[in-house]
């Protein structure tokens, strides 16, 4: 990464003045803070006795034998407390905002996971925290906004725009220029300015750390394929990050197809999408052939936004990582196919990674290994699931 | 495209931005900049309220292009936007505005988007039809010194106005860099958040905007929630310019329906207000004078 927080020629700080300067006091207070002992000695701590960590990364035993191929592993995240990887950020950024005497934290939810995960870290530090989240997502995940409230947050519906993620992150970005100078801002993926997409992959990297380890105990060697679904990408970064140099393990990033990438109602920029500023970075997104940002369509809250993290961008065109996108009902059917054979229902998110494996797996040799980053939990999907199905959970 | 003439000294001809602050200033007054979103609700609209605007008072104008996620717009401007885009403007139909625009007026033009736009449109393509339609400048919220490397070269070369924003955040080394490549003059924000109507003036905006000053020559003007005469009149005496948007829009959006049957009886209530503006800003002069 060079000066600037820029990923080759992706990344930036396009964001109004009035932020500026609050952005560059973040990234100064980053620089020092992550090279700081006690720092990262109180972040472990919180990781190891509150969130739960290092998660287990599974053999899928069932899995593996019924699809007969490579060996899959599942990088349990989804048993992390409040159900995600989110809280590894959440808890790492409220701790930051906490040290630069912030302690009013702003940020957005799409799914509702970063809004738990950040509800919760600004309860455990005891920070006020308001929760920016799009009337549409409002609608699908109900339940979350009630736990964000029960956690103290105040959630503001976002009626603007799509009424979705990309609108939430807008509003976010709009109550912090009026409260910069004693808010922070929570983003909850690799995206946004600098310095949020190298600090947030950061906070997220204790997942491909624990992995690499827990992988070479397992197996003695590392994985051939890690794979994690990419929606504004934190959760692939994380696992991603640590392997970078390891050029012999191949990394793939799964977006949202939606209804499918011909119909124009999807989320995958990556795939099909083209260069642009979106939320203060330079990366690929959906626009149109005027600029403006064209709404995303996932059946999954948390992969529905137009945009990718910059980093993902820049490993996209550099060839590190391969991007590919699975539809709504390939999901849908992965969400069941895990809950019947290893008894673990993930989140619609994580599905799209799994969707992939479920096609990849059968290819390959016994001795190939898989790792798959189960970011989520599935039970705040469970709702949205029963309505498709007609209540029916498959045969 | 061409560059605009240098002249037999081979010094850059000042802007028709700046000559118009220079010729205020050798009378006495402030800058009443109006700022309007192209298309709201149709560009033919637009044209028009540009027109008469240009004669009820607005020494400089601004015209929004619209962009679907403006992260520094507060409600009224985000819905001006939205009505624009979903009324299917685009940006070529606005360039096309802007050259008629010029043909009709001598008033200056600024344009006003998010980078993106801009981007997506290719920068220089972008320069240049600006510069072919006669916009003599261009504000780009989203787009602080440290990003506009590029940008900044391409309208430098064109002669054409890059105005930059200050912030009431800004640190002092900040506004330095923002002094050094302003051109026209500096965009100061006088409210710490988005753009939209405000019940008063912040306390702390004078200090603010001696602060700017410190640091550069060019004019500033003051923009961000200044919401009517009175508070236009409380800001002139501070500043070069006053820049008033979303109070102008709201009387758009009251009057939507009635803009379809007679659009000119709401550009006539509209240049009222903006010469009730000019005259608000002006105030002091009249008075002594």
């Amino acid at each position: 990464m060079s000066a600037n927080g820029y990923f080759g020629e992706f990344g930036g700080r396009y964001v109004p003045e009035i932020l500026l300067p609050a952005l560059l006091q973040l990234e100064t207070a980053y620089e020092q803070y992550r090279q700081d002992p006690c720092f990262r000695e109180e972040l472990a701590h919180y990781l190891t006795t509150y969130v739960g960590r290092p998660t287990p990364l599974y053999y899928a035993r069932r899995l593996t034998e019924h699809l007969g191929g490579g060996k899959i592993y599942l990088k349990r995240e989804d048993l992390n407390h409040t159900g995600s990887h989110k809280l590894n950020n959440s808890l790492g950024q409220t701790l930051l905002a906490q040290k630069m005497g912030k302690r009013k934290i702003i940020a957005e939810t799409g799914a509702g996971q970063h809004g738990v995960a950040t509800a919760t870290a600004a309860a455990l530090l005891g920070c006020a925290c308001t929760i920016f989240m799009g009337a549409e997502d409002v609608r699908r995940q109900s339940l979350n906004v009630f736990r964000m409230k029960l956690l103290g947050a105040q959630v503001v519906e976002v009626r603007s725009g799509t009424q979705t993620l990309k609108d939430a992150i807008n509003e976010a970005m709009r109550c912090w220029a009026a409260r910069v100078r004693d808010s922070h801002y929570l983003i909850g993926s690799v995206v946004g300015p600098h310095p949020y997409p190298t600090m947030v992959r950061d906070f997220q990297s204790v997942i491909g750390e624990e992995v690499k380890q827990q992988i070479l105990e397992k197996e003695g060697k590392l994985p051939d394929y890690l794979i994690a679904c990419v929606g504004g990408g934190s959760n692939a970064m994380g696992l991603f990050s640590p392997f970078l140099n390891e050029r012999e393990v191949k990394m793939i990033g799964v977006e949202a197809a939606g209804q499918g990438i011909s119909t124009g109602k999807h989320a995958a920029p990556l795939n099909v999408g083209s260069k642009g500023v979106l939320h203060g970075a330079l990366s690929y997104i959906l626009q149109d052939g005027d600029g403006q940002i064209l709404p995303a369509h996932s059946l999954s809250a948390g992969l529905d936004y137009p945009g990718a993290g910059p980093e993902h961008s820049y490993l996209k065109d550099s060839g590190r990582a391969q991007y590919l996108s699975v539809t709504d009902e390939e999901a849908l059917s992965a969400f069941q196919m895990l809950s019947r054979w290893e008894g673990i229902i993930p989140a619609l998110e994580s599905a799209h990674a799994l969707a992939y494996v479920l096609k990849l797996a059968p290819s390959l040799a016994a001795e190939q290994v898989l790792v798959v980053n189960l970011s989520g939990r599935g039970d705040k999907d469970v709702q949205t699931v029963s309505k498709l199905l007609g209540g029916e959970a498959g045969e | 495209m061409c560059k605009r003439s240098v002249n037999y000294w081979g010094v850059k001809p000042v802007s028709r931005i700046g000559q118009t602050f220079q010729e205020l200033k050798a009378k006495g007054e402030k800058a009443l900049i109006p700022y309007v979103s192209c298309g709201d609700p149709s560009l033919e609209f637009t044209e028009q309220l540009v027109l008469k605007l240009s004669k009820a008072g607005a020494d400089l104008l601004e015209l929004g292009i619209p962009y679907s996620d403006p992260v520094a717009d507060g409600p009224t401007i985000q819905k001006a936007s939205q009505r624009a885009l979903a009324a299917g403007v685009k940006l070529e139909g606005i360039l096309r505005m802007a050259a008629s625009l010029r043909g009709k007026i001598q008033t200056p033009l600024i344009f006003m988007t998010y980078f993106n736009v801009i981007y997506r449109y290719g920068l220089k393509q972008f320069v240049d039809r600006s510069l072919y339609a006669g916009i003599d400048g261009v504000i780009v919220p989203d787009l602080p010194p440290e990003e506009a490397g590029a940008f900044k070269r391409l309208m430098d070369e064109a002669e054409l106005d890059l105005i930059f924003l200050a912030a009431p955040t800004s640190t002092g080394e900040r506004l330095q860099k923002i002094a050094s490549c302003a051109r026209g003059f500096i965009y100061c924000v006088s409210v710490t958040g988005v753009t939209g109507s405000r019940e008063k003036i912040n306390a702390d905006l004078a200090t603010f905007i001696e602060k700017v000053r410190s640091h550069t020559d060019l004019p500033l003007a003051v923009g961000f929630g200044i919401a009517n005469p009175l508070m236009a009149r409380q800001v002139a005496p501070l500043a070069e310019g006053v820049i008033v948007g979303s109070s102008i829009i709201e009387r758009i959006e009251a009057n939507l329906p009635l803009i379809n049957e007679q659009p000119d009886v709401v550009i006539e209530e509209i240049c009222a207000y903006v010469t009730e503006l000019k005259k608000a800003i002006n105030f002091t002069k009249e008075s002594i004078g």
